[in-house]
């Protein structure tokens, strides 16, 4: 490519709208998947643990991928942001990682462990809500924002604990765990469909009563973002976003309580665009929010270009090699089949 | 003692590489080893293959498992500790990194769901593929972590503006001057760790005799493969040793504990050396071999630390040591396959129990040898984390205080020694338990779905586990 197309073209936007994807990819994915884990602590008995286990177990470390890619996509292409984000939410991200890894150790430890099983179940379980809850506190954090000076975070390491980042923590695990009850009914049968659905419901509500307390507090919190929901003309255009949502949480609530196996999945996910927009729309075009744009932050021309090459060609080929994975081991799962 | 956060935020990356490193030296090579497995298997059709397989792949998918979760700690640890060399190197490296997850993360996870849980669902070759490519993943990933740290040793392709490091020149960041013998002196250091385990696991269950003719495959496979890349482990190290002197004389010069500059120099066999007198005690040296070692040629010249200011020299004992561990365990390799080479001559392999428990000890050999070479690697680079161009206490955050680190630092610790000692356990529970066979291994299953019929499981029920 030559130096002069570098120049004239602005490559933040599609970094922009590809880090977006991968961290909703991952929001969406390893978001079911921890979810399943958090239900996981649920179930009654052995076997319905099997199951729920045996339903994530072929993907789950293709969806973990998307966080790294996540992280490794936010370092290439906005340094700035994560070198002042990362130190920022160093014990969530800490924890986090911890849970993380005794949760996907589980995976194979619970099989090979008889003794220890329940050691190793409980490690999934709480792993799973322990890291979930973790990422919600770096939600918040991100939402709040950061003290910085220069180009370094100059707050403590211990900022990040806030009522407000505590609430998103606790909203995320009644997130993830929704989508983990929609996964569950897709993957399921009988009884623990039947409990997957009792369970949606409740984090359904958990869900809706996040995302309120959010949307009222976020505006309070910061005038920018209040004026920038609440004046006209853009409170026109942007009063879809909420009056989705109302529809969305209705349709899933319905969805949950019918015969139906795909639509509550479908309306989890549409509730977590819902909010993944409305969040984006309050930050804008901010990626240290309220310190650096999304262009401050952004890595040299050759190095957006150099990465943007390769994600475009490899992108979709890991989508189709992703996609035949979960093409493979489609349909309901049962607790008996051969591991391995 | 006062809370550094440098130092401890070294050692704790210390502490999570060393552990992370160890999964990839055994999973690099023991995916390559059940390609070719599968591979043999599905063109000869003989069912030994396939049930050294089975028995591989299980072990496999532990370590695979925990060299993951190992590896997603990683790239969190240059943002939260290493904030200030991520906004240095960002524009250089990290699009190595994410190449990195691109190329190899993403294949590797997507085809180990089908490698591990797939055979009876999809086609022989399809499931043979799916082996390849999660071995091929393994390389990738090899290929760009590596390209990362070489850049690190011999940065290249570069330009400074405003204390931050960006790209001129892809080509020579990728393939940056030590890059090249880093790849391969570590790849196949991977390879031949994994060797040796198999050809230990091998020699135990031809020592158990249930299972002779698995071991006896397993034993024959690997020795071969160990006959070549040894000797060719030993050559890279030594193409190794001139790119080093070449590029980082301050290395090399701390790992011979060498202080004055000189021609004709001898090498030290052993030394204690002593960074404050700059002097060595108990040296056991041989005369002129450091210069035909290390220029080969008699009267090759090497530089002495004296040459580098105090400030920019590594520490030597460290380098010194490690170095030399290193390379004993290379010479001791070679003496196992030697003595292999000669019983497999002599018809007598399979029946030499003093051999096979040789073999048998020699497992660990692999790992001693990659740790002991990194930290040869990473600790002569000091003080540098870019050698030459940053330091490594400027890379750290500044805003982290001594008492966070150590209490992340104690945490990683804690869940590690929980974590390893479990996952070590259970292999070596599954190496006791043997390729048990399994029923209905010949039956031949079409891509089907979870829910149609499927036949008695190859699992390890938990009831035979003694
Ligand atoms: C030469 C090989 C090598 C080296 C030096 C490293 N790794 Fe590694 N890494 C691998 C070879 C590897 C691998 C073979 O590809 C692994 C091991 C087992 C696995 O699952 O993939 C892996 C896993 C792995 C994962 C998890 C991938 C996933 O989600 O599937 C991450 C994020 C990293 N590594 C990152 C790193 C970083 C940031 C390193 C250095 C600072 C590093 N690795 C050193
Ligand atoms: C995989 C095997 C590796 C091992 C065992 C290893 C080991 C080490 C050790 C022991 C240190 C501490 C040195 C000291 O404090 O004196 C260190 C530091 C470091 N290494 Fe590595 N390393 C490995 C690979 C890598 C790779 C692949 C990278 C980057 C791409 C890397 C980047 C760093 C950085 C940034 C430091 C900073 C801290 C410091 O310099 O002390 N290392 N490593
Ligand atoms: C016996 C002859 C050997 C020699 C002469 C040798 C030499 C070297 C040298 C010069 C380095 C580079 C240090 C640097 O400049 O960064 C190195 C690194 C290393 N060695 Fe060896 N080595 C030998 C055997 C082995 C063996 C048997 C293994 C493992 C099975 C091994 C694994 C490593 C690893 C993992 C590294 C760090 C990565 C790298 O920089 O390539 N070496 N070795």
């Amino acid at each position: 490519m030559s130096q002069g197309v570098i120049q004239v073209m602005d490559f933040v936007p599609i970094w922009t709208l590809i880090l977006g994807l991968a961290v909703f990819f991952y929001v969406l994915l390893d978001g079911f998947d921890l979810g399943v884990g958090i239900l996981f602590g649920l179930a009654p008995d052995t076997a319905s643990r099997n199951t729920i286990m045996n339903s994530i177990a072929p993907i789950w470390d293709g969806n973990e991928t998307w966080l790294v890619l996540g992280g490794l996509g936010l370092l290439a292409a906005f340094p700035l942001a994560f070198a002042i984000i990362l130190p920022a939410v160093y014990f969530p991200i800490l924890v986090m990682l911890l849970a993380l890894i005794f949760r996907g150790v589980a995976f194979e430890f619970r099989f090979r462990d008889a003794e220890r099983k329940t050691f190793w179940d409980h490690g999934f379980s709480y792993g799973s809500g322990i890291a979930t809850f973790a990422q919600g506190v770096v939600l918040g954090n991100f939402i709040q924002g950061f003290r910085v000076s220069g180009r370094v975070f100059s707050g403590s390491s211990f900022d990040f604990l806030t009522p407000f980042s505590v609430l998103t923590g606790i909203a995320l695990l009644f997130g993830y765990a929704l989508l983990g009850a929609g996964w569950l009914i897709l993957k399921t049968q009988g009884e623990l469909q039947d409990a997957a659905r009792h369970q949606g419901r409740v984090c359904l509500i958990g869900v809706l009563a996040g995302i309120g307390i959010v949307s009222i507090w976020t505006p309070l919190m910061n005038p920018a973002i209040a004026a920038r929901w609440f004046t006209f003309p853009n409170i026109i255009f942007l009063a879809p976003v909420p009056i989705a949502t109302i529809a969305a949480t209705l349709l899933t609530w319905h969805a949950l309580g019918s015969r139906s196996e795909v639509l509550p999945f479908v309306g989890g996910i549409g509730l977590f665009v819902l909010s993944y927009i409305g969040i984006a729309i309050s930050l804008y075009p901010m990626i240290v929010p309220y310190h650096f744009t999304l262009w401050e932050s952004a890595s040299s021309d050759r190095t957006q270009v150099f990465l943007l090459i390769g994600t475009l060609v490899l992108l979709p080929v890991i989508l189709m090699y992703t996609s035949w994975s979960y093409w493979v081991f489609r349909g309901k799962v049962r607790a008996d089949i051969g591991y391995h | 003692m006062d809370l550094d956060p440098v130092v401890l935020s070294r050692l704790q990356f210390a502490w999570v590489i060393g552990w992370h490193i160890l999964l990839p030296a055994f999973t690099v090579g023991a995916s390559a080893f059940i390609t070719v497995l599968e591979g043999f298997y599905l063109t000869t059709r003989r069912d030994v293959y396939l049930r050294v397989s089975m028995f591989w792949i299980k072990i496999f998918s532990i370590a695979f498992g925990m060299g993951v979760v190992t590896g997603v700690v990683m790239p969190f640890q240059f943002g939260t500790n290493w904030s200030r060399y991520s906004d240095a190197t960002a524009n250089v490296l990290a699009p190595l990194f994410a190449y990195e997850g691109l190329t190899a993360f993403f294949l590797e996870a997507a085809f180990l769901g089908v490698l591990l849980f797939g055979r009876k669902l999809v086609p022989r070759w399809a499931h043979f593929f799916a082996a390849l490519m999660v071995a091929l993943g393994t390389l990738f990933s090899s290929f760009w972590i590596l390209s990362a740290n070489s850049w690190m040793q011999t940065p290249a392709g570069y330009e400074i503006i405003d204390g931050r490091i960006f790209p001129t020149n892809w080509m020579e960041v990728v393939f940056s001057s030590s890059f090249p013998y880093r790849l391969a002196h570590t790849v196949v250091a991977f390879y031949i760790t994994t060797g040796f385990v198999v050809l230990g696991v091998g020699a135990y269950l031809m020592r158990r005799e249930q299972f002779a003719e698995e071991g006896r495959t397993m034993l024959s496979m690997t020795l071969w493969l160990l006959t070549a890349l040894v000797p060719l482990q030993i050559f890279l190290g030594d193409q190794h040793g001139l790119n080093t002197l070449e590029h980082q004389p301050a290395k090399l010069a701390a790992i011979e504990a060498h202080w004055e500059t000189g021609r004709r120099i001898p090498l030290a066999l052993f030394a204690i050396p002593d960074d404050k007198t700059e002097s060595n005690y108990a040296a056991i040296e041989v005369p002129l071999l450091g210069s035909l070692i290390l220029t080969h040629r008699l009267d090759g010249e090497v530089k002495g630390l004296k040459d580098f200011p105090a400030d920019q020299r590594p520490p030597v004992a460290i380098p010194f040591f490690s170095f030399r561990i290193m390379v004993g365990c290379g010479m001791l390799m070679l003496g196992i396959v030697l003595l292999g080479g000669w019983l497999r001559w002599r018809g007598r392999l399979n029946d030499t129990p003093l051999f096979l428990r040789l073999c048998q000890l020699a497992m660990p050999i692999g790992f001693i040898a990659v740790i002991a070479g990194w930290v040869t690697t990473e600790v002569g680079r000091q003080p540098w984390t870019v050698y030459g161009l940053l330091r490594t206490a400027e890379s750290v955050s500044p805003s982290l205080t001594g008492r966070d680190v150590l209490i992340s630092l104690l945490a990683y610790m804690a869940v590690y020694l929980v974590m390893y000692p479990a996952g070590l356990f259970l292999m070596i529970r599954l190496v006791r338990l043997g390729p048990t066979p399994t029923a209905e291994r010949d039956a031949e299953i079409e891509a089907g779905r979870p829910q149609a019929p499927v036949l008695a499981a190859p699992v390890i029920s938990e009831e035979n586990v003694p």
